[in-house]
């Protein structure tokens, strides 16, 4: 066993485990945190296939910011443990079949399709650049960069309009 | 060195977990984070993409995906606060009127 | 000095009614009715103003003018002008359209005044003669046309007028559904006599490729030669157009119901105007019909029978405005069995003195029955089911009314055929016609002409002779200035209007034959005139012999006594509505009927019923799926995720 199938392991069962304590924990705070173990774990792959700077925006943006903001407003609503009794019979033993099902599907294609043999590369000091990122943004995708922009700017008027408080009723 | 199947297989799975989650939960802010889990995933496939044919567009990828992601929660959790407003409740289930 | 031309202003005889409409819609309630009536006779006036100069420009320069204004329709091959065309023969129903026109709305400003009141909604004032205009402007549209399909526009635009004004008074007559019906039985006969115009179009369109007048009448020869089929059904449905619009046999039977509208109206419309439009056609297109015998010979007989078969139940009837109807019918058919005889000119010049003397006639008629409305409101005890337009309840108004008596009596002599007022110049003219053609229809003719002089003079007599039979009549007055006036200058123009052809000058002759192409010029045949002349004497004092004796109160036609049965047939008409219904419209009831009840309710509605509420039930059972629960439609969502998966991986 390598050192890098050993790295990737390890940070791979890390994944799996913040993601399976996300999904089964009764307190949102918990998951929230589970969350961005998961996001750090994941940042750190990045780091290995030769993508520093999206590892880096991976733990300022998602785990930093997006998940400060659902503690934020977890904690905000006071809604740590609300109760959950499921109502639908259906839906707990088929998300588990189709989930499952999904998995498979998804597996048998890329086992099936992807040999084994196929190794990431090591990390190229050009694309690992975020010089590299930053020109081809600007240049390449400048058009979607700035729908991007807008729609940045379209949901941060949104936040604001949803949460404002409706103005009471002026005397009728 | 790894198989490129490795981190992809990885993908798939933390996939079908947000998926699993999501319909299992009722709580609608775990909800939102298993969509940022499948979200998650997609992106670890674009880069694992990115570093197998070498090129940078699968990085660009990401960061718009990341943006969406931003804009994203930013309007969802402003929505959560004003639903909890109107039935001091984030159940998903209680959030039924719109219905055949 | 070169003269100068007119022709570049005829597209001003449509726009100047249709201006004088567009104030009339837009302020013509609130300016008050002296404003809206001489604005739309200002307007109508200055149409015959430019009508004359056309006319001037013509008489140095003869040759037809066309006067395109834009393209209006063009597909493939086919391209429509709207275009305006300056002939002799369109200037001559331009101005008789016009000028008639304008003196019919001179005398409704005076006499619709008093209609408004009396039929209690002085609202209407303007509305009339919002659709006076847009009549004129219509007509005009269909005279000065230069193809087939403008033709048409203004064919079709005259009918609804002639509907909308029949219809004016909508709400009264018979059963207060009366003048609707009148009004709705014009606008579907008219339709019938329209779908055999179209066929002729469409034959015209299909075999000569183009609706120009031009083009069409210089390939009549070729086709006629090749096809001469298809020309006779290209006649012979335009033949059903001409009795639709000019209400002959059989498609006369609208036009005395059309005796609903108005008087200037039925003046106007149903006398000097739109039911010479056919009579028009036929003369635009003699060229086919000189090419088609047969085809002349049925319009000859279609116009012959109806000239007789029209005076004959003229004799029975009772209403002034009816009797008038049944002779334009008559008069109608004179007309059609001229144009049908090849005598062209005979017609039109007939057209055109029977527009001024059967106008004055109508218009007469009109002042009588007001002059009778007013003595009417006089005697107090009138009772609610007093008409005004019944002959029976008059009787020597020639005291009351003597300007209207005196104009009547020139009006019914020309009508007539007395020596020289108008009417005996041109129906002369045709008499010779036939008198040298077809013996045949001479006789039915010289019949047809006796009988008018028999009901004029009965008319006469009747309405203004002998002692008033009724209060109203006695106490009956003469009408103002403003109706009396038009009057007048119809009276002069049935008196004179003979100058237009007379025998060995040919004034009408000369001018159309630049048109119609050279003809034989009618002779003056002195045994024909004789003939005519004396069988005119001889009917009207006849018709004085048998009413002037009448006095009694309950008044019982004198000629019933002596004619009998063949009297009641003419009183009710020779039964031909009753007829029509029995065999056309209560068949046809019965099938829509059929086709409404078991048929649309029974098969078609249950079909589409059945449809909703397969639908419907359907859907009701689908809704359930929407539940509004977000995570069981992500559920339904992977399940379809999961089987394209599957489906692909299985493949």
């Amino acid at each position: 066993m390598t050192t890098g199938l050993f790295v990737f392991l390890t940070l791979a069962i890390i994944a799996i485990t913040a993601a399976a304590g996300l999904i089964l924990s009764r307190n949102t705070v918990y998951s929230a945190l589970f969350l961005i173990i998961n996001f750090l774990a994941v940042a750190v792959l990045y780091l290995i296939m030769g993508a520093p700077f999206i590892a880096l925006a991976q733990i300022t943006i998602y785990a930093g910011a997006i998940m400060v903001l659902f503690l934020f407003v977890i904690m905000l609503l006071g809604a740590e443990k609300p109760k959950e009794i499921e109502q639908m019979k259906w839906q707990r033993p088929l998300a588990f079949v189709l989930g499952g099902a999904i998995l498979v599907e998804g597996v048998y294609a890329l086992l099936t399709r992807v040999s084994i043999t196929v190794t990431t590369n090591p990390a190229s000091e050009i694309l690992a650049d975020p010089k590299t990122l930053g020109i081809s943004l600007y240049t390449k995708y400048s058009l979607p960069f700035e729908i991007a922009s807008v729609i940045l700017l379209v949901a941060a008027i949104g936040a604001v309009v949803l949460t404002r408080m409706p103005k009471k009723d002026k005397g009728q | 060195m790894i198989p490129i199947a490795y981190p992809l297989v990885l993908a798939v799975i933390l996939f079908c977990m947000g998926i699993v989650g999501f319909l299992l939960r009722k709580n609608a802010i775990v909800i939102f984070m298993c969509l940022e889990l499948m979200f998650n995933a997609a992106n670890l496939v674009f880069i694992t993409f990115a570093n197998h044919y070498q090129v940078i567009d699968g990085q660009v990828f990401v960061v718009f995906v990341m943006t969406v992601a931003a804009a994203e929660v930013a309007v969802g959790l402003a929505l959560m606060v004003t639903i909890f407003r109107t039935k001091q409740s984030i159940d998903i289930d209680q959030m039924n009127s719109l219905k055949g | 000095m070169e003269t100068v031309q007119f022709f570049n202003l005829v597209p001003w005889v449509v726009f100047l009614p249709l201006i004088g409409l567009t104030v009339n819609l837009l302020v013509g309630r609130k300016l008050g009715e002296i404003f809206a009536g001489s604005f739309a006779s200002l307007a109508t006036g200055l149409a015959f103003v430019v009508s004359i100069l056309l006319a001037v420009s013509l008489s140095s320069h003869p040759e037809a003018v066309t006067i395109p204004l834009g393209d209006w329709i063009t597909i493939g091959t086919l391209t429509v002008r709207w275009a305006f065309r300056v002939d002799t023969l369109s200037v001559v129903m331009m101005l008789v359209v016009s000028g008639v026109g304008t003196l019919i709305h001179i005398y409704s400003i005076g006499y619709m005044h008093n209609d408004v009141r009396h039929n209690g909604d002085t609202g209407r004032y303007a509305r009339f003669f919002i659709f006076l205009n847009l009549f004129i402007a219509a007509m005009m549209i269909l005279v000065s046309a230069d193809n087939f399909l403008m033709m048409f526009v203004g064919w079709e635009g005259v009918g609804l007028c002639s509907y909308l004004l029949i219809g004016f008074w909508f709400e009264k007559g018979k059963n207060g559904t009366g003048n609707a019906e009148a009004a709705k039985k014009a606008f579907i006969t008219n339709r019938i006599g329209d779908f055999g115009l179209l066929i002729a179009m469409f034959l015209i369109f299909v075999n000569f490729g183009t609706f120009q007048f031009d083009e069409v009448f210089k390939q009549a020869g070729q086709v006629a030669a090749v096809k001469p089929g298809v020309m006779l059904l290209i006649t012979l449905f335009m033949l059903l157009g001409v009795t639709g619009k000019s209400a002959q046999l059989p498609l006369y039977v609208w036009l005395p119901d059309a005796m609903a509208g108005p008087t200037p109206v039925s003046a106007l419309i149903h006398a000097a105007t739109m039911v010479t439009a056919g009579v028009y056609l036929v003369a635009r297109s003699s060229i086919f019909y000189a090419l088609v015998p047969t085809a002349q010979t049925v319009v000859m007989w279609v116009g012959a029978a109806t000239a007789l078969f029209a005076a004959t139940i003229a004799l029975g009837q009772y209403d002034i405005k009816k009797v008038l109807a049944y002779s334009t019918i008559s008069q109608l058919g004179f007309m059609v069995a001229a144009v049908g005889m090849g005598a062209t000119v005979a017609g039109m010049f007939h057209l055109v003195t029977h527009a001024f003397f059967k106008g004055l006639l109508f218009l007469a008629a009109g002042s009588v029955i007001q002059g009778v409305e007013r003595g009417m409101h006089h005697a107090n005890h009138a009772s609610h089911d007093f008409d005004p337009q019944d002959m029976r309840q008059m009787g020597g108004l020639r005291k009351q009314t003597p300007l209207t008596f005196r104009v009547y009596l020139i009006g019914a002599l020309a009508l007539s055929g007395i020596a020289p007022l108008a009417g005996f110049f041109s129906k002369d003219e045709i008499l010779v016609s036939a008198w040298q053609t077809q013996p045949a229809i001479f006789i039915v003719l010289v019949l047809a002409a006796f009988l008018t002089a028999f009901y004029m003079g009965r008319q006469l007599t009747m309405v203004f002779f002998g002692e008033p039979r009724t209060e109203a009549a006695e106490k009956a007055s003469e009408s103002p200035l403003v109706v009396t006036l038009p009057l007048m200058i119809l009276a002069l123009l049935s008196v004179l209007g003979g100058v237009l052809n007379l025998p060995g000058v040919h004034t009408l002759e000369t001018w159309l034959s630049h048109t119609l192409g050279e003809g034989e010029p009618g002779h003056f045949v002195w045994v024909v005139a004789g003939i005519s002349l004396v069988l005119a004497l001889i009917g009207l004092g006849l018709a004085w012999m048998i009413y002037s004796r009448k006095t009694d109160k309950a008044y019982v036609d004198p000629l019933k006594r002596a004619l009998g049965s063949l009297f009641t047939g003419m009183e009710n008409k020779w039964w031909v509505d009753e007829l029509y219904a029995a065999i056309i419209l209560n068949p046809y009831r019965a099938f829509a009927q059929f086709m409404a009840d078991p048929v649309d309710l029974g098969v078609i509605d249950r079909i589409g019923g059945g449809l909703a509420a397969g639908t419907r039930a359907l859907a009701e059972s689908i809704r359930k799926l929407q539940n509004g629960y977000i995570r069981s439609y992500a559920l339904l969502m992977l399940l379809g995720l999961a089987a394209i998966m599957t489906y692909l991986f299985l493949r």
